[in-house]
């Protein structure tokens, strides 16, 4: 089965390690996933500047490798991303800030990729809330 | 032919991003096309009542953002009327055009939609 799946909670939410937990899964079970796209706080989880105690869950990492080893197309929304300080190169550099805190493999991208990977997917997962 | 969606917005119109992000995914739907719905349920019923004065909260107003659903080709407008009546509010002050939708109704909408996000 084809799977898009949509996250919009904060890194620190259990429904954020759902996502990833589901998704590993997916793959694990020969299932594809067409994208992952994050929305509203659901941005923070691909930022590179989320630091977490050495004996606790680094979830934005774990997603980071997750995408890197499984190849996943890993995509941002901009305007999400942008109003909550989460900026890859380009953006800081044309909004002049002092900082870029997305890199690869995420790409920062408009709710365009959204509707095109429900349109792909045979089923949109969505994690949000607690 | 295309997969259609059914957004359903909850959340009231300033608590935060969550109403204008609803609403974006549903404009950017109707800007592509794709057959996209709108439900308005719980605290999201909040952002049809008119006359709001969002500027004393520094807030840009989200009704003018609504008005463009039609316009981006977004027609198919719902709102719950359980949520309505909790919150002593009623569709003729609605600012948009919006069925009335009973509970039965309700799922039945949920029902004929191939995927539905829920903010």
């Amino acid at each position: 089965m084809k799977f898009a799946i949509a996250l919009f909670s904060p890194p620190h939410a259990p429904s954020s390690r759902r996502a990833l937990r589901f998704a590993e899964a997916a793959v694990a079970g020969g299932h594809q996933i067409v994208r992952l796209f994050f929305y509203q706080d659901g941005v923070h989880s691909a930022s590179s500047n989320v630091v977490c105690a050495q004996d606790e869950l680094d979830l934005p990492g774990e997603w980071r490798e997750f995408v890197q080893a499984q190849h996943l197309d890993g995509v941002v929304c901009i305007a999400a991303a942008l109003r909550r300080g989460v900026l890859n190169a380009e953006e800081a550099q044309r909004y002049t800030r002092s900082a870029a805190n997305l890199n690869l493999p995420w790409e920062l991208s408009g709710l365009g990729q959204l509707h095109e990977a429900t349109q792909l997917a045979d089923r949109l997962v969505c994690f949000g809330g607690p | 032919m295309s997969k259609s969606l059914l957004i359903i917005s909850r959340q009231a119109p300033w608590s935060g991003p969550s109403a204008r992000e609803a609403l974006d995914i549903a404009l950017a739907g109707g800007a592509f096309d794709l057959p996209v719905g709108m439900l308005f349920l719980d605290d999201g019923v909040f952002q049809l009542s008119g006359a709001q004065q969002p500027a004393s909260l520094q807030q840009k107003d989200l009704s003018a953002n609504l008005q463009a659903l039609p316009m981006f080709g977004v027609e198919a407008l719902y709102v719950s009327q359980r949520s309505l009546e909790e919150r002593g509010l009623h569709q003729s002050s609605s600012s948009l055009a919006v069925e009335l939708l009973n509970d039965t109704a309700l799922t039945a909408l949920i029902d004929r939609y191939d995927q539905v996000i829920t903010l």
